[in-house]
């Protein structure tokens, strides 16, 4: 039996052989279908997979005709510094050249144009120029820009904000002091995000994108879905895309509803029908990658929680699939081999509308 | 990584038609399939040319969609967004703020 060579989530190549990676691709379909009480793959589907993962290649593509429109998180931000000092390529350059760049070199549809810390706090102080620099590239590039953030409900705790830390007060035994402040970091979180997408939209942006949605659980997911409502409401043309943290809504609080529907524990198939209900219209589900599994166990755990959501879907579904999530592996420079064959698989075989 | 998916599954931006279908999805919430019907109805060229940069760099020049090499009198940045909104029958929101600020006519939802 011929051996080949898989690429892990924690970046290196190992050996297989045949049998292995589709024992592994049947795992992986098999836990994500436990755990989120959804169809796994089928076999068609399984064989599939296996062909793009066992394709003895570097590269791997979708077939002419199933190319789909990618959006970004960070975006601009990577030529330069990076998020938070990190990732980035240390180009001496603005956002609006970065952007330029993305449109005219590197084939972007789409761009996103967010403050260095990527998190809405910290851009409250600094709205006035980040409306000017988005002013101006408006001026000179074609392609669609949207500002994005991390709701970042932890940015609000204490010591770097004004609201006692649920985490540490969870670990005291105070629940009902945890839940309420939740409660209150969501409601200063979701004041903080509509007004910074609006001021960005008002400045000409077309929209605005609430990456690592849930990194909070169910506080942050809770804020981001009462910004969109408010900001549809507000501006019925803003285009307004969400993108998630994890595969899984953590029960921080444990009690936040939204339109009725408590969001604790629900997977993407679920969370996309709230995000429609708030007016979002893109979503991204993110599954997180296992580092000590195959790249191909991992995609089809992503298959098998994005699939259902595509297709419960009524807006497009563009999959996280960065460093680390989407069947990626955990390294800031990921290898071609791992990248192309993730977005192929998820692209034709979750359908899913883009990236 | 965004090159690489960009390569892999991307429609390629302004090479091609992926900022026109990605604005369908972005302000009509339209899944990918009738995105690119739409672009591709209001382009007159097929599906399948969508994602053909020489079929698209000829269509993007002679309608005025701003495209990958800045020729010299065409239009660019925003003066392709002009037409691009005029072309797909859609609002965007930079080219009704430049004609706010220019004292030219702007739709009612501005």
């Amino acid at each position: 039996m011929g051996k080949i060579l898989q690429r892990f989530g924690d970046g290196y190549l190992h050996e297989m052989t045949d049998a292995e990676l589709e024992r592994d691709i049947e795992e992986g379909t098999k836990d994500a279908a436990k755990r989120a009480k959804v169809p796994p793959l089928s076999e068609d589907e399984i064989k599939h997979l296996f062909d793009i993962y066992s394709f003895p290649r570097r590269f791997v593509s979708v077939e002419p005709g199933n190319e789909v429109v990618l959006s970004h998180d960070g975006g601009t931000l990577k030529l330069n510094v990076g998020v938070s000092g990190g990732a980035g390529h240390g180009l001496d350059i603005g956002r609006r050249l970065c952007t330029e760049i993305y449109e005219r070199l590197l084939g972007s549809d789409t761009m996103d144009f967010g403050h260095v810390d990527y998190s809405f706090k910290p851009a409250k102080n600094i709205l006035a120029d980040e409306q000017e620099d988005m002013e101006q590239t408006l001026l000179s590039t074609i392609i669609p820009i949207y500002y994005g953030a991390m709701p970042n409900l932890g940015a609000y705790t204490q010591p770097d904000g004004p609201f006692p830390n649920p985490m540490e007060l969870l670990t005291e035994g105070k629940i009902e002091e945890a839940k309420a402040a939740c409660e209150e970091i969501v409601e200063a979180a979701t004041r903080d995000m509509v007004y910074i997408a609006s001021g960005m939209y008002e400045a000409g942006a077309d929209g605005v994108n609430f990456d690592t949605t849930g990194a909070f659980g169910d506080a942050d997911f809770l804020a981001a879905l009462q910004a969109s409502e408010i900001l549809r409401k507000k501006h019925p043309g803003i285009f307004i895309e969400m993108g998630m943290a994890g595969e899984f809504i953590l029960g921080i609080h444990g009690g936040l509803t939204y339109d009725g529907v408590r969001l604790a524990g629900l997977y993407p198939h679920q969370q996309v029908k709230l995000a429609e209900k708030a007016g979002v219209n893109i979503f991204g589900p993110v599954v997180n990658t296992n580092t000590r599994r195959s790249c191909a166990w991992n995609m089809a755990r992503v298959l098998t929680f994005v699939k259902p959501c595509v297709e419960n879907a009524e807006i497009p579904v563009h999959p996280n699939m960065g460093m680390g999530v989407g069947g990626s592996p955990l390294t800031p420079i990921i290898a071609i081999d791992a990248v192309s064959r993730g977005s192929t698989a998820v692209v034709e075989i979750a359908r899913a509308d883009g990236l | 990584m965004a090159c690489t998916h960009s390569l892999a599954s991307g429609m390629g931006g302004v090479r091609t038609a992926g900022d026109l279908v990605a604005r369908m999805e972005m302000s009509r919430s339209m899944k990918i399939e009738k995105a690119k019907e739409y672009v591709a109805n209001k382009l007159k060229v097929s599906v399948h040319d969508l994602s053909d940069s020489t079929v698209m760099t000829r269509v993007r020049e002679e309608l005025g969609l701003g495209c990958v090499a800045q020729l010299p009198g065409r239009p660019k940045g925003i003066e392709a967004k002009f037409n691009i909104a005029k072309v797909l029958g859609i609002e965007i929101n930079s080219v009704n703020k430049f004609k706010k600020k220019a004292g030219m006519f702007v739709p009612s939802t501005v």
